[in-house]
């Protein structure tokens, strides 16, 4: 909130907020690695697309790196073992979703020894074939570690195939209290740089555009200290501003071009990926490693010790917290518990929830942090018209949706809504606005599967009176042609018998002539 | 730990929250009003004082009632937001200094009963409330609410003191002529009426003042500290600067016009500007949340036309004044703009089709 903020509000360039970014003192504290944990808990269900399905069975030991379920269908991303032990279950667990619901997972217990499958590693990635980079990235299992957790290996070879030519790399890191894509680039700057080189050569982009905001100068130094050497990396520094990291939004300040509505950024030339992919996708293919763990930022005003803390996937977040620290008072003050980041984090239900490929943070947050309070009603400022990234009118829409008019409600944009929360964020009457367009288009999707349920529904129903009326038809058809075949008969038996009755008479005639 | 705090409530992102409220709003736009009132209160003596007390008191106490009536499970929260005191100041803002008591209890009658619960409370009214009730009381009670003392500090006659001013509220006793003044746009308007050029007319007329001394409504004529006030909400980000430029643009253009051409007909642009309700129109009353338009560029229409209305009503009209009026009209023309003028959505063009995509991209 500075003087060029308040200059800026007065020209009206005022998308998104500023939220106090909360990212100091997590960020500044060194990486801590969190030793194995007894067991992992491994939903099948961790990225975007179809659930993995297991190919392991219950007993069976696992080493290391170990594939143990496999991708189903087009989209989707296999799991593989956080570390060597035996599988002890497949079965339901809490999910990382607010709703509390379960869903199926494997269960590994380790066994302490942590021993790695071989890893087919690639000394010289520059010299495979960027469509092998993408299998082997498809392979590793690796997913965008932003938070939306979107099958890597999808977007590279689709970017290949729609010759992209700009790689654009989020730095951003937008969510306040996150911070582990700081830490990240403050550390393994090298090796996010050349992953990024790696995404070069397998995208066949001829730059790469790293976008940090400008609240993290530790971290835009060591990437330009790191990017140094290679022409094509550019590291550029940008305004801290809420949400800067989502891909419309970064797109359009590192590049000036606009996504079209309903279209990808592929059709503007442009793939966008996250650093820590970027980190993921060279352990891939360097290493041969698959995506097994990552960083996670603890933090909240009720975590004891906030940080950064690399974990296997599968740790319960009550492990991590545990390592981290543990909470203030054992809890107490705990107002709520989130996975990823505040403005666009889920609350999840209680602790047992295992840390997922896309999971970015666990957050305990006081009261005061969250400052639940009963909604006023709209008084119409405008504020969520003013912080709207997308340009929607978030007052309307959840008028409209307030009284169940959702048709309306997508005429009016909803359809273009990101759910950023930046609405929310700034509404003086506190309004749950994502709430409602989250309700929203839940429910239209649960109308769209009716619809099609119906439409199937309708179309047997509609086949079946077809049969049913050939069927009749070909009866009818039938006891026609019998009917017919019978008349036929019987005229010709009658046509036959007058002919032999004529013949006979005839004959009599002639007989009678010649008589 | 209870089982209340183990099993959490499902509330969706975010969790966080920028910290701005309602009352917090309010709050900051009556501290914004305060230096212009307290400013009103030398000006005119005990009996604004008592006339701006009695207003937002009534206007409380009907807002109250009506919750009570309406059966609102929320009364304290409601009350507590601060809206019906704002009402009542900004109408008490609009009244002569020297109005008695029941111009207050009817005021804050019309506005908050007639001009907001009937539309269903905050936020869903269609005009502003004290607009309203200033427009009903004018039209209802023509004669005391055209009935403007000069400033004290300007008048020759002693200042009334508490108990005497306590007379003159309560028991409507008619203001001494030596007290009385004509406002500006009163006095232009008799004048004209009569036949009698504006540059004769003005020679011993009222003069203009920035700092208030005229004759005029309590809160609406030290346009210095109006100014101040608004400047105020601006920096803190409570209004953004649309409405209230497009407000007095509205007037000052057609105005500087109309002068050059016709100044015996037509007063100056500073004569606008600092007269009647234009000040505290354009800061307060046109950046009212609830009955203005919700993009930048419906304010400004929305702003233009309050201005363009006024100058009208001023330069035609029946009514010397005619800042109320024209919000009222505007207010109205309010869901029209909103209508028409929604911002872009990204990667859509105003029509809201997607973006063509380049080819060469």
């Amino acid at each position: 909130m500075g003087f060029m903020n308040l200059f800026k509000h007065f020209l009206g360039d005022d998308w998104g907020v500023h939220p106090d970014d909360r990212k100091r003192p997590a960020a500044d504290r060194p990486l801590r690695t969190m030793p194995v944990p007894e067991k992992l808990y491994l939903p099948l269900q961790q990225h975007l697309g179809g659930p993995a399905r297991p190919v392991v069975l219950v007993g069976q030991q696992v080493k290391k790196g170990e594939l143990i379920a496999e991708a189903q269908g087009m989209i989707s991303a296999p799991i593989h073992a956080p570390t060597s032990g035996t599988i002890v279950a497949v079965t339901d667990i809490t999910a990382p979703h607010p709703s509390g619901l379960t869903l199926p997972a494997i269960i590994l217990a380790a066994d302490g020894r942590d021993e790695w499958i071989d890893c087919q590693g690639c000394a010289d990635p520059f010299a495979l074939d960027p469509a092998e980079i993408g299998k082997r990235v498809a392979a590793a299992g690796v997913v965008g570690l932003g938070g939306a957790a979107f099958p890597s290996a999808v977007k590279l070879t689709g970017a290949a195939r729609s010759k992209v030519k700009t790689l654009v790399i989020n730095g951003g890191e937008c969510e306040p209290y996150l911070s582990c894509d700081d830490r990240q680039m403050r550390e393994r700057a090298a090796d996010i740089v050349d992953g990024i080189r790696i995404m070069l050569h397998a995208t066949g982009a001829r730059e790469a555009l790293v976008g940090i905001e400008d609240n993290k100068p530790e971290a835009i130094a060591a990437m330009q200290a790191a990017a140094a050497g290679e022409a094509e990396v550019h590291i550029r520094p940008i305004p801290a501003r809420y949400p800067m990291g989502s891909e419309k939004q970064l797109v359009q300040v590192l590049t000036g071009k606009e996504v079209a509505a309903e279209s990808r950024t592929f059709d503007i030339g442009i793939l966008v990926h996250n650093v820590g992919t970027a980190l993921a996708v060279r352990a891939a293919i360097r290493d041969g490693r698959p995506l097994i763990s990552r960083v996670v930022t603890v933090n909240g005003n009720c975590a004891n010790d906030p940080g950064n803390i690399e974990v296997l996937v599968g740790t319960l977040a009550e492990e991590v917290i545990a390592f981290a620290g543990g909470l203030k008072g054992d809890g107490i003050g705990l107002a709520r518990r989130v996975m990823g980041g505040p403005m666009m984090g889920m609350q999840i239900p209680h602790w047992r929830v295992p840390v997922v490929k896309g999971t970015s943070g666990i957050l305990a947050f006081d009261a005061q942090e969250v400052a639940a309070q009963e909604p006023d009603p709209c008084i119409r400022c405008g504020s969520c018209v003013k912080a709207c990234p997308m340009g929607l009118l978030p007052l309307e829409m959840s008028a409209r949706i307030r009284n169940s008019a959702y048709d309306e409600a997508v005429g009016i944009g909803l359809k273009d809504c990101i759910a950023c929360g930046c609405c929310a964020y700034v509404c003086p009457s506190k309004i749950p606005l994502v709430q409602y367009f989250v309700h929203a288009k839940g429910e239209l999707a649960a109308q769209d599967r009716n619809k099609l349920r119906n439409d199937a529904t309708k179309k047997l129903a509609q086949q079946r009176q077809e049969r049913l009326d050939r069927e009749a038809r070909e009866k009818a058809e039938a006891a026609a042609k019998r009917k017919a075949e019978r008349e036929a008969a019987a005229a010709a038996k009658a046509a036959a018998e007058a002919a032999a009755k004529q013949a006979s008479e005839t004959a009599g005639a002639t007989e009678g002539e010649s008589a | 730990m209870t089982p209340a705090t183990l099993t959490a409530q499902t509330v969706a992102s975010p969790h966080a929250h920028g910290g701005n409220s309602v009352s917090r709003t309010m709050f900051r736009v009556q501290l914004a009003l305060l230096p212009a009132t307290l400013y009103g209160f030398w000006l005119y003596g005990w009996p604004a004082f008592f006339l701006w007390a009695l207003t937002i008191l009534s206007c409380v106490a009907f807002e109250v009632l009506s919750l009570k009536l309406m059966g609102t499970p929320r009364v304290k929260a409601t009350l507590f937001d601060g809206s019906a005191v704002l009402t009542g100041w900004l109408l008490a803002m609009t009244l002569p200094p020297w109005a008695p008591w029941w111009v207050a209890v009817v005021g804050g009658f019309i506005a908050i009963v007639i001009g907001k619960q009937v539309f269903g409370g905050l936020g869903q009214n269609v005009f502003n409330p004290a607009m309203v009730a200033r427009v009903a009381l004018l039209v209802s009670f023509p004669l005391p609410l055209t009935l403007w003392v000069a400033p004290l500090p300007m008048s020759t006659l002693p200042t009334p003191d508490f108990v005497s001013s306590l007379r003159i509220f309560l028991t409507s006793l008619p203001v001494p002529d030596a007290m009385t003044s004509a406002t500006l746009l009163g006095h232009a308007k008799t004048e004209l009426a009569r036949g009698i050029d504006l540059a004769t007319a003005l020679h011993a007329g009222p003069d203009l003042s920035w700092i208030g001394m005229r004759a005029g409504s309590f809160g609406e004529s030290a346009a210095v500290l109006i100014l101040c006030g608004g400047l105020y909400l601006l920096i803190t980000r409570v209004i953004t600067w649309h409405a209230p430029l497009a407000v007095l643009a509205g007037v000052a253009i057609p105005a500087a016009i109309a002068h050059a051409v016709d100044p015996g007909r037509f007063l100056s642009a500073e004569a606008h500007l600092l007269s009647g309700a234009l000040m505290l129109g354009a800061f307060f009353i046109a950046t009212d949340y609830v009955t203005s338009p919700n993009t930048t560029t419906g304010q400004i229409i929305f702003g233009l036309g309050i201005g363009l209305l006024t100058w009208v009503i001023r330069s035609f009209g029946g009514y010397p004044e005619g800042v109320a009026f024209a919000v009222l009209l505007m207010n109205a023309m309010t869901p029209v703009i909103d209508r028409f003028c929604k911002p872009r959505i990204l990667g859509r063009d105003r029509k809201g089709k997607p973006l063509d995509i380049p080819e060469n991209a």
